[in-house]
């Protein structure tokens, strides 16, 4: 159940922009709000894009909180990219990677 | 009055967000293309404009996912992504409260849709619409159809809903215009963004393009994923225009694999023939009689 706490986070992170401000400004507040493992906890809290991907965050919440974070779009699948050679594929979710051989 | 334009359309937020990433000749194709479909939709004089999409997480999430949901607004709001991401800036568009209202009594009678009295634009319409109705000046009637977050309505409800908006269309007195935007096959926002399966997107397409009902409901979501990524279970919402449609023959107007813009970019349109005038023969529906 922990994957459905940590995309209803970016879910809502993504559409409310003064829970952005709030996630700006006192992160680990917002955080606590929703249950989450350790391991997601601390990717939200880093940042961590490519290690959200892994643990199966859907590439359409994902990618606009990688946005929002500031990456542009060749360093979205980059970080993507990384974290499948840490990590291995996606563990959960239907955005798996497949041979990873996009446009960029 | 019954369909006065039927079309369908990619939506991917490359398409404004990446434009200077792409071939200059492939974005002014697809611009192009998109200019004559804004052409046509005007030319048909719409009342308003049904846009069949396949959100991404802009309004409805796992806690309380809607197979279809009809929008009920009095206006709509969009892009909820980053203007400067997305290319579009945010956008005010006037809904069409009363109609939406019409239309959705109308799909109770066979689908039991959701309905929403708010509703953000995510880029699945806001892109559209950012070619299609570039002044914000047409009413506009969001419906959603879950192709995200499995379980997914099977394709032949896809079509069933079609079937009921159509009818459902050909019964108010506005003149009703429907776009239904998806992706065929793809990747998105995944290392393999910008695969594109060429060869089963132009089978697919041509399967639309002959509304051949039977080849168009054959695909199993599994065969889908495998062949065309996730991405590919947006064919629901072309497939529903096909159902709103039923019978009538259409034409792909433009097809491109465009990797950067991480889709087949697609424009297609319907050929209503005698329809606009409202003395068609619409044919059998396989919904039951609703008395």
């Amino acid at each position: 159940m922990s994957l459905y706490g940590l995309q209803k986070l970016l879910y809502e992170l993504n559409r409310d922009e003064d829970l952005q401000a709030r996630f700006r400004t006192d992160k680990e507040t917002v955080l606590r709000k929703y249950t989450l493992t350790a391991e997601e906890y601390k990717a939200v809290q880093d940042e961590d894009i490519g290690l959200l991907y892994i643990l199966g965050v859907n590439g359409q919440i994902l990618m606009h909180f990688a946005a929002m974070c500031g990456l542009a779009w060749p360093e979205y699948i980059q970080a993507l990219r990384d974290a499948l050679k840490v990590h291995g594929n996606v563990r959960a979710g239907i955005y798996a990677t497949t041979d990873g051989k996009g446009a960029i | 009055m019954s369909l006065v334009f039927a079309g369908i359309c990619s939506h991917g937020p490359g398409i404004t967000g990446r434009k200077d990433m792409a071939d200059p000749e492939h974005v002014e194709g697809l611009y192009a293309a998109f200019d004559r479909m804004r052409r046509a939709l005007e030319a048909s004089r719409p009342d308003a404009l049904v846009v069949i999409a396949a959100e991404h997480f802009a309004n409805f999430f796992m806690n309380n996912m809607p197979a279809y949901c009809v929008g009920m607004a009095e206006d709509y709001h969009g892009p909820i992504e980053d203007p400067d991401w997305l290319g579009i800036p945010r956008t005010r568009f006037p809904g069409a409260p009363d109609l939406s209202t019409r239309i959705i009594q109308s799909l109770l009678n066979y689908i039991d849709v959701a309905y929403a009295q708010e509703w953000k634009f995510d880029h699945g319409i806001s892109v559209p619409l950012h070619f299609l109705v570039p002044h914000a000046n047409l009413p506009i009637v969001p419906v959603n159809i879950n192709c995200q977050g499995p379980p997914l309505t099977p394709l032949h409800r896809a079509w069933a809903f079609g079937e009921a908006l159509g009818r459902a269309c050909a019964d108010v007195t506005e003149r009703v215009a429907v776009v239904a935007t998806g992706g065929i096959s793809h990747w998105p926002a995944t290392p393999d963004s910008g695969k594109i399966n060429e060869a089963w997107d132009r089978e697919f397409l041509r399967r639309w393009e002959q509304n051949d009902k039977e080849q168009l409901l054959a695909y199993t979501d599994a065969e889908t994923y495998a062949d065309a990524g996730q991405g590919g279970f947006e064919i629901r919402t072309f497939i529903a225009l096909a159902g709103a449609t039923r019978n009538r023959p259409a034409k792909v107007h433009y097809y491109q694999p465009i990797p950067i813009f991480a889709v087949g970019c697609t424009i297609g349109m319907v050929d209503l023939g005698m329809v606009d005038s409202g003395t068609a023969d619409s044919g059998t529906l396989d919904l039951p009689e609703v008395n």
